[in-house]
């Protein structure tokens, strides 16, 4: 029997076309499968389905552009032990983690089985972010730094404990949940596409665009709906504008933790630009309302993509001038380099997508990989970098906002080319579902792969909703980053990720 | 050095001189304003539409307490319902952000019902806490912008503080996960009396589309009377500042 397979992003698949295999036979395939360097776990998760839970992995093939199905069923209600792929396949434990924090499932031989976000469907409520035993050594030499859940700043909350050898990290454990907001049962709950649409909105709202696309496609794939080429283009300068904007804040924020207060001050503004040219096209800083099912309401005129084009020029040529002193300043390059580093093994092992893995030579990009939308005609280069510093990921933001920038420009001219920009489609919000379908939208935001899963019923309701942020796999890479490294260092190095705590934390 | 000049001098002047008047795009989605000639069977339409379950039907008003500035009612009904670019949408109290068919003038602030101490202590210095409770971090990037080169509300000597005991007020964003309740409840405990509470944001008012959530808590509001309500989907810096001034009685 063949795996399932998806070839289109998005794309979807009849339930019934998908094998159910016995767990042993699932293992095997899986663990094959992940052995090649070309293929990675997007997603894998439960879906109760009456008395029994029917588990789906989606695996990415990097160099053939598809996606392979998996499935397995369990019985539901009781404790189950099944042997853990994370094992021998590491980037596995997140979901394992999400899955017996869920079900209840025990997986053995798994490297450390302990609550992923203390969902409020989860199996065991006795467990509560307040009763969990963090890891401890005991040792008189060491001592112990408790930070969050609220932290100092106007951030989200999240808890870090640091297990200090004088003032050196000898181990960072983050554990979050605190953000929990049910989320994914709320694609359930509403069945309006508008509603379900701003709630994309608001997995994670400095990715709003990301996640919505990746809502979009869903809900487009469901119902055969083509996506014109106007309206690709638009939604990737809009996918493109969000990655300058955090981009360029991040650096402001990197320079403000190392007090090189010109480099704060003066890329500042340049994102207070972006994020106002995105309310310029849409009425909103963060493009919420930009993304659509089926269409859009901002077909920009020949105004505003000029007012675009000006606008991304000026930041560009102010940009390059800017970080060309930051990073060539020693008091700047002294904090960066060789610091908070995770090596090229590490980011693979843990699954690292993204921002987190192209720092460290490791070339994960769905643009490049699972193309959609202007990306399918239109190639945008994927930078990496190797050392996998904090200096890695300043760079690679350096980089990647000069090549969303002419990638920018690039779909300008294309828009102003395309002729047939007559008669395009307006959002749609009574499109019907395909019924009993599998369908997974993947975008590439800003931090990296954002991977939506739904399952349709008998009436092409979603009875199913699944949700992966790029975080869920790179929290870790923070955890790595700063072993070693001074306490103080911290803040940069977490700085230099950004990670999302509601997008992990749905 | 020069080239830091050079930076500097192209930096130019980023501030925004007057908070109080900004001028802002036209394309801001701010305040609605709804003709009166609204039909009933409009009325009807788009209060089926909405996401947020902000439009009451009759007679026609639109809560910006539970809006979402996603705009498609305006979409659907053009002639009847625009969005203008009025970002001065706080209120101290919850029904003045209620917008009624036919009105078109600025969103009410009940100055006499501000408590006394407020502006007695907090005029020419109010720090605040911030929690974010389940935020999607919109809000909490905004609420960052305030303070930044551009908005700079520490001219008024208002600013975020890194401890509820450094703090004379709390501002909530998020619709308060049930993860968060009690640290929300703990922090709001160590700021030392006199102390105010500011929501910033749809969620935090009225629990956004988390609203019937399962995983969220929000009791501490229930129990704990607001000062200031700041709508948005994110709030705008802009709307975050005229608000709190208008609460501290800073003309």
């Amino acid at each position: 029997m063949e795996n399932a397979l998806i070839n289109t992003n998005p794309g979807a698949i009849a339930l019934n076309e998908i094998p159910v295999v016995d767990y042993n036979e699932f293992y095997d395939r899986c663990r094959s499968l992940l052995q090649h360097e070309q293929n990675h776990c997007l997603n894998y998760f439960g879906w109760p389905d009456g008395k029994k839970i029917r588990y789906f992995c989606l695996i990415a093939d990097d160099k053939q552009h598809s996606i392979y199905v998996l499935s397995h069923v369990q019985p539901a209600g009781k404790t189950i032990q099944l042997k853990a792929l994370s094992a021998e396949i590491t980037a596995m434990q997140v979901f394992e983690r999400e899955i017996h924090e869920k079900y209840g499932v025990d997986f053995t031989g798994h490297p450390w089985l302990k609550p992923l976000r203390y969902a409020f469907n989860r199996y065991d409520r006795s467990k509560t972010p307040t009763t969990y035993p963090f890891y401890s050594i005991a040792s008189e030499e060491l001592h112990q730094v408790g930070v969050g859940p609220v932290h100092a700043g106007i951030i989200e909350p999240g808890h870090f404990r640091f297990i200090c050898n004088g003032e050196n990290i000898l181990h960072l454990e983050i554990q979050l949940g605190y953000q929990h907001r049910g989320i994914e049962n709320l694609f359930v709950q509403h069945k309006a596409l508008l509603q379900q649409a701003v709630l994309a909105e608001q997995i994670a709202g400095d990715t709003t665009i990301g996640h919505s696309v990746a809502y979009a496609g869903i809900a487009e794939t469901l119902t055969h709906f083509a996506e014109p080429a106007p309206l690709g283009i638009i939604r990737s300068i809009a996918l493109e504008m969000e990655r300058i904007a955090i981009h360029i804040g991040d650096t402001a924020a990197l320079c403000t933790d190392i007090a090189y207060q010109l480099g704060q001050i003066s890329l500042e503004p340049l994102r207070t630009t972006v994020i106002n040219t995105m309310l310029e096209w849409c009425g909103n800083r963060f493009g919420k309302g930009f993304i659509r099912p089926a269409g859009s309401h901002y077909y920009p005129d020949k105004k505003f993509l000029t007012l675009l084009r000006s606008n991304l020029n000026d930041i560009s040529e102010r940009f390059t001038e800017i970080t060309a002193r930051i990073y060539s300043l020693p008091g700047v390059l002294a904090r960066f380099e060789e610091c908070g580093m995770v090596s090229n093994e590490q980011v693979r092992q843990i699954g690292a997508v993204g921002m987190a893995a192209r720092m460290s030579g490791l070339a994960r990009d769905i643009r490049i990989s699972h193309p959609s939308m202007a990306y399918k005609d239109t190639i945008i280069s994927s930078v990496t970098f190797d050392s996998g510093d904090v200096l890695a990921r300043g760079l690679l933001r350096k980089a990647e906002v000069i090549e969303s920038i002419n990638y920018i420009f690039r779909l300008i001219d294309q828009y102003n080319s395309l002729t047939d920009n007559k008669n395009l489609p307006e959002p749609d919000f009574n499109l019907s579902f395909r019924q009993n379908m599998l369908a997974i939208g993947l975008a590439e935001g800003w931090r990296g792969e954002i991977c939506h899963t739904a399952i349709t019923d008998d009436n092409g309701n979603i009875i199913h909703y699944k949700i992966k942020d790029p975080s869920l796999h790179n929290w870790m890479a923070l955890a790595l980053a700063v072993r070693k490294e001074e306490i103080s260092n911290f803040p940069v190095n977490n700085k230099s990720f950004n990670l999302s705590y509601c997008g992990f934390d749905l | 050095m020069l080239r830091e000049f050079k930076i500097l001098r192209r930096h130019g002047i980023q501030y925004i001189p007057d908070l109080r008047n900004a001028k802002v795009s036209d394309n801001l989605t701010g305040r609605p304003v709804i003709d009166k000639a609204i039909t009933a069977e409009e009325a009807d339409m788009v209060k089926k539409v909405c996401p947020a379950g902000a439009i009451n039907a009759s007679p026609f008003s639109i809560d910006m307490g539970k809006c979402l500035f996603c705009k498609e009612c305006s979409f659907m009904l053009p002639n009847r319902i625009r969005f203008t670019n009025d970002y001065k949408l706080a209120s101290n109290r919850r029904e003045n952000l209620i917008i009624r068919a036919g009105e078109d003038k600025p969103v009410q602030f009940s100055h006499h019902s501000v408590r006394p101490e407020i502006r007695r202590l907090f005029r020419h210095a109010l720090k605040l806490r911030q929690v974010s409770a389940g935020g999607d971090n919109s809000c909490e990037m905004e609420l960052n912008a305030a303070g930044n080169v551009n908005f700079d509300m520490g001219r008024y000597g208002i600013e975020f503080v890194a401890s509820p005991r450094h703090a004379d007020g709390i501002v909530i964003t998020g619709p308060v996960s049930e993860n968060m309740a009690k640290a929300l409840k703990m922090t709001y405990d160590a700021i030392p009396e006199p102390k105010i509470i500011i929501l910033a944001g749809v969620d935090a008012i009225r629990g956004g589309m988390f609203k019937n959530s399962k995983a969220i808590n929000r009791e501490f509001l229930a129990l704990h009377r607001a000062d200031l309500y700041v709508p948005g989907n994110p709030v705008h810096p802009l709307t975050f500042i005229n608000g709190v001034l208008d609460l501290i009685g800073v003309k």
